[in-house]
């Protein structure tokens, strides 16, 4: 049994990162460690005084060592999200 | 519950036997507890050698504290960030895997 991330290949993804961050983006491929290759992504920045942040990333590689948690967006869930009523505070680095 | 049998402990490694562990509990509600102190609870839909998880129907323990998760209906967590893997008691056999664990630890120590 394997827990290939192929079924979210072309799919909308949010990764969550080591250092607590949140980056949404279309996962274009992956390896055995995870390194990710992710199409069109943003980060979501939150805030517990703003509204979320999208700041535009582009075609990025995320390197697997800092992967937590790949999230498979429900895009219509998401279109009906109110970014900018949103408050929370970032999340926490993971810590080993 | 489909775990190794004693027998065959000796030809594995003692990550072998949670990898299994997990395997059995496929299609049981699970939380897990990851060292960024974020709480995810969903049904176990996979595993892997690397103890990665993969959840489906997820829901996040603590939903207004971390809103970040709404739009996310199923995860893969990597093995790496988990710091406990939340079970029902009636779903473990805990002496059974006690034992298992006990020998595995031994085979390994030789």
């Amino acid at each position: 049994m394997s827990t290939a991330l192929e079924s979210y290949i072309n799919r909308t993804v949010a990764i969550v990162t080591s250092d607590g961050r949140m980056i949404v983006g279309t996962l274009k491929g992956f390896d055995q460690t995870i390194n990710l290759i992710l199409d069109e992504s943003h980060e979501r920045v939150f805030s517990s005084t703003q509204g979320v942040e999208q700041v535009v990333l582009g075609l990025y590689i995320v390197r697997g060592d800092n992967v937590a948690v790949i999230g498979e967006i429900d895009d219509e869930t998401d279109s009906a999200l109110d970014l900018g009523n949103i408050r929370a505070e970032p999340l926490n680095s993971v810590v080993h | 519950m489909i775990l190794l049998s004693l027998s065959y402990s000796k030809q594995y490694h003692l990550r072998e036997l949670f990898y299994s562990f997990f395997k059995s509990l496929v299609g049981k509600d699970v939380v897990v507890e990851l060292k960024n102190d974020l709480s995810i609870c969903g049904t176990l839909h996979s595993v892997d050698q690397y103890l990665n998880i993969k959840l489906t129907d997820i829901s996040v323990t603590d939903p207004e504290k971390y809103p970040h998760m709404l739009s996310v209906k199923n995860c893969f967590i990597r093995g790496s960030v988990v710091r406990y893997v939340q079970l029902p008691a009636d779903e473990v056999d805990t002496q059974l895997l006690q034992d298992a664990a006990r020998k595995e630890a031994m085979q390994q120590k030789q």
